[in-house]
């Protein structure tokens, strides 16, 4: 039997981080009193009609570009019927066959479509499982009822499990940083649920899906699509067939519990929302989503990974866009240092002295200057210091702030270079570990570490290990 | 204090700015009237001592009026006609309520009608049927039957409905008054409780033309909570065309004879003379596809009634049965209580017509037909400026002659459904009398004008120049 190849969609629900509701006025709210931020419409008294939220359109504008999406003239809304507490309507406002962005892309993943959508209300299910099943009884707060969202839908171009939760890590610093949403998974303003299928490598034809929900975080993404592909895998090698239906993760046993089957879909009669009129974007509205676009992540990479950047130091910049302009600014005042190694110090030595220190904020709110950083990158490649004196300055830096230049001064850091000063050290370390110098001799090149050790001890890391090792050869 | 309820409203609007009729003895004069209401046609009046905010007025000089109890007022019961919102108090006022409060004309009160605005004839009220003033074993029409029975029964100086197929019009004919649809997008439906939304327009139930246009000009206008709204370009001007010199009349084609009675046919050709008297011009023109009209009218209408009405599951206001048991339980417990068969009808009509696989077949055909129609109305005003049909097919009918038949009943709806489909306005003005098909006393006929979207201001100028004309002042016995 051919492999079986996993093909992975993703289905993504944004809350928009409006001042109000997509269809009334009130406020957004999250953490709030239940019930508090309601009005007749949002309540769906009788005789209230939806009034389109315009911010709500321009964040739609601005996820669509980010995502290069074609933007449709003309789109529409739709109504989805359906009976539900969460639902006051007994329909939700969505866009269905015309939604307002179309096919797009982001990285490797094409884009089917983004709409726009109110979100239902949430349902608060009482009682120990916290699902409907089972529960005595079942709450519903509207405040959250209305609220925006963007729904994106992928194609299924997602090959495993760790790519997709790869990918929407992506998407999600992608949306953040054009602000317009929380993208908070554990809050729910970020959702992400996946259609997962199985099929013979190689082949063209898409197997039966199911789909994936409740996985709120990244690391539950991963493990859900795991042990859905583990599922399909399973079944379709010992002959069977994957049956279309709606699963349940459960992440604290990693479960899947089927929700519904195709036969118990729901017809939910879409028909265009007679109380909305199309919504016809203008120019200026489309230069403006355009135009207000910040760079973003994939572009950022690219840029990052043509300066010399490893791909994974590129993504972590990418993604934290402060680090990513103080990283810059360094590059600029190091003037011909390479940016790789600048990077190498930003995300490693100095992100790792913030830790230590458990300073609050990244590098661009540390006390330390681009400037600074980059006269002390420099030090260590001219190797005036070495580079465990170069990580002991740093960490003055980080607590204390200042000029290396002074810190290596003060504190007696500068490198000892091939004075007699450092051969003597060597010499001596030689002589005091005479097991590790015949292993050298015997070919065991790893034994030279107890010797370095004890010199670095000694000089306590103001000598250049290349120099140490130089110097230890010679004397062999 | 007869004298008082003699007047227009437009005369007593006049009167009233002329500083010669206080406001106060007014309404108090209409205020007793309406109290003295043995039509059925109110189900909640404003009595003294119940004034609240809603009811409130700034400036007293518009006379008081009647609302159909399918307009939000805060505070005051709404109940659409139906059961399942008996007891509910609404916590905001539609825009149209608004307005007239803010222009300073008093609410009267709430008239009765078909539930849901579902309805011909006023007897699908879960309050009992409006009964018609000029003989009270007849229906008023519907859906905005008690708005009509007030106006002509002498209960209300003027009244507020709505028109989703002819529920102002057909009304307005079976009790001898003025009755207007709007274009689509005039008024303001906030706060309208929907029955069919691309449909629903609120429009004026009064004694005169002129009256039409004052109200018209009240209510109208582009409102912030209603994205189909648009309003009048340039509002509207009182009429005062006398002659109807250089306007052509198009009488469909279409229009054999053996849809309608032969008394309204009388009144109607006796009309079209009268136009021609006046200086009009009698034109044929083709509607061929309004024929369809009535099909695909009751497809869209129950389709978005289907969705409209599914809000009302007794969980946040209204009624509520079967509270015990389960979520679905309690659902459909008082879905099927609160609401009456008309209703349960058009959701499951439409529920089943956009059903998945079913869509494209009656939805989607539905609204091609409807296209058609207004492509027809169009075509037609290419030629002419107005089009001409009598407003129903029959003078007012018997109360419960039609209420096992829903096709006969709904086919009352034959002359009204193609402008509400094209979204284009009309009127109905009093023509005539004639006597019912099988004998009896001699009841109102009402004459439809139609015009191109937006073309209300024409509408009411040559409306009013054959109201004059006719001369029609009959009124039901004892008024």
């Amino acid at each position: 039997m051919a492999e079986l190849e996993a093909v992975i969609g993703l289905e993504i629900h944004v809350q928009l981080a409006t001042k109000t509701k997509m269809f009334c006025g009130c406020e957004l709210s999250f953490g709030d009193e239940p019930n508090v931020h309601t009005c007749p419409v949002c309540l769906a008294h009788p005789g209230v009609l939806p009034v389109p939220n315009e911010e709500a359109i321009r964040y739609a504008l601005q996820i669509g570009a980010a995502l290069s999406c074609e933007i449709a003239p003309r789109s529409i809304f739709h109504r989805k019927n359906y009976f539900y507490p969460d639902s006051p309507k007994a329909y939700q406002i969505s866009q269905y066959d015309i939604p307002i962005c179309g096919a797009g892309r982001l990285g490797d993943v094409r884009i089917h479509r983004a709409h726009l959508e109110e979100d239902a209300a949430k349902m608060i299910h009482v009682g120990e499982s916290g699902r409907i099943h089972g529960s005595g009884a079942s709450l519903v707060d509207f405040n959250r009822g209305g609220t925006p969202l963007v729904e994106i839908v992928t194609e299924p171009d997602l090959r495993d499990a760790a790519e997709a939760a790869q990918w929407a890590r992506l998407l999600r610093e992608t949306i953040r940083q054009l602000g317009v949403s929380d993208v908070n998974m554990e809050e729910g303003s970020l959702r992400v649920d996946a259609n997962v299928s199985v099929r013979p490598a190689g082949s063209e034809e898409l197997g039966t899906k199911t789909e994936l929900k409740n996985m709120n975080s990244f690391r539950f993404l991963q493990r859900g699509v795991e042990a859905e592909l583990a599922r399909q895998r399973q079944l379709v090698e010992n002959g069977g067939t994957v049956e279309q239906e709606t699963l349940h993760f459960d992440p604290a046993s990693g479960s899947l519990t089927s929700l519904r089957s195709k036969e118990e879909a729901h017809d939910y009669r879409y028909f265009p929302e007679p109380d909305l009129v199309p919504l016809v974007p203008t120019e200026e509205q489309l230069r403006e989503a355009r135009e207000s676009l910040p760079e973003l992540p994939v572009q950022r990479i690219g840029r990052y990974e043509e300066m010399g950047l490893a791909s994974d130091v590129a993504l972590t910049l990418a993604t934290d866009p402060r680090t990513a302009g103080y990283f810059e600014n360094v590059v600029e005042a190091a003037d011909g240092i390479e940016p790789r190694v600048l990077a190498n110090w930003v995300t490693g030595e100095l992100a790792a002295a913030l830790r230590q220190a458990e300073v609050d904020g990244g590098a661009a709110d540390s006390r330390i200057s681009p400037p600074d950083l980059a006269k002390l990158v420099r030090m260590v490649g001219e190797r005036k210091i070495s580079h465990g004196s170069g990580k002991r300055v740093l960490a003055a830096m980080v607590t204390g702030g200042g000029d290396p230049e002074e810190i290596v001064e003060r504190e007696g850091l500068a490198q000892m270079s091939d004075s007699g000063e450092l051969e003597a050290v060597v010499e001596k370390a030689m002589a005091d570990n005479p097991d590790a110098v015949e292993k050298i001799r015997e070919g065991n090149g790893k034994a030279i570490g107890a010797i370095v050790g004890a010199v670095m001890r000694e000089t306590k890391g103001r000598a250049d290990g290349g120099e140490v090792n130089r110097l230890i050869q010679e004397k062999l | 204090m007869t004298d008082l309820l003699q007047m227009t409203a437009l005369e007593a609007h006049e009167a009233m700015v002329a500083g010669d009729l206080a406001a106060s003895e007014y309404t108090a004069a209409w205020k007793e009237a309406a109290a003295g209401d043995d039509l059925n046609a109110y189900l909640w009046r404003n009595e003294d001592g119940e004034d609240s905010q809603a009811i409130a007025v700034e400036r007293d000089c518009v006379a008081p009026i009647a609302v159909k109890d399918i307009f939000t007022t805060e505070g005051v019961p709404t109940t659409a006609g139906s059961r399942i919102l008996e007891g509910y108090r609404p916590p905001y006022t539609s825009t149209a309520v608004r307005k007239l409060l803010e222009a300073g004309a008093p609410i009267l009160g709430k008239t009765n009608m078909d539930e849901f605005a579902m309805g011909s004839s006023n007897e699908n009220s879960a309050y009992g049927p409006a009964l018609n003033p000029w003989d009270r074993g007849r229906v008023p029409g519907g859906s905005s039957g008690g708005s009509a029975a007030v106006v002509a029964g002498g209960l209300a100086p003027w009244a507020i409905g709505t028109d989703t197929g002819g529920s102002i019009r057909q009304p307005a004919a079976f009790c001898g008054i003025v009755g207007l649809k709007p274009t689509y997008g005039a008024i303001s439906r906030y706060g309208m409780i929907a029955f069919a939304s691309s449909l629903d327009q609120c429009g004026p139930l009064t004694r005169t033309v002129s009256d039409a246009a004052l109200l018209l000009g009240i209510l109208q206008g582009k409102d912030p909570c209603d994205s189909t709204s648009v309003g009048l370009d340039g509002g509207v001007s009182l009429p005062d065309r006398e002659d109807l010199s250089g306007l052509r009349f198009g009488v469909p084609a279409e229009l054999g004879g053996d849809e309608y009675d032969s008394g309204v046919r009388a009144v109607f050709e006796q009309t079209l003379r009268k136009i021609e008297e006046l200086g009009g011009e009698i034109a044929e023109v083709s509607l061929p596809s309004s024929e369809h009209g009535i099909s695909a009218y009751y497809v869209i209408a129950p389709a978005e009634a289907s969705s409209n009405l599914a809000r009302y599951d007794g969980v946040r206001y209204g009624m509520r049965a079967g509270g015990d048991g389960d979520l679905v339980q309690m659902y459909e417990t008082t879905r099927s209580e609160g609401f009456g068969p008309e209703v349960k009808r058009r959701i499951m009509l439409g529920t089943y017509a956009l059903s998945s696989g079913y869509y494209e077949a009656y939805y989607g055909q539905a609204q091609k037909v409807r296209t058609r129609i207004a492509e027809d109305f169009s075509g037609a005003f290419a030629g002419v400026d107005f089009v001409v049909t009598p407003t129903a097919p029959s003078v007012a009918f018997k109360l419960g002659e039609k209420t096992d038949d829903p096709l006969a009943m709904y086919l009352n709806d034959f002359f009204t459904v193609p402008m509400s489909l094209a979204g284009i306005p009309a009127i109905s003005i009093p023509a005539g009398l004639a006597a019912p098909e099988g004998g009896g006393p001699q009841l109102p006929v009402g004459f439809q004008i139609a015009a191109p979207a937006f073309g209300e201001q024409k509408l009411l100028d040559a409306a009013y120049a054959l109201e004059q004309g006719i001369g029609f002042d009959a009124r039901p016995e004892g008024l």
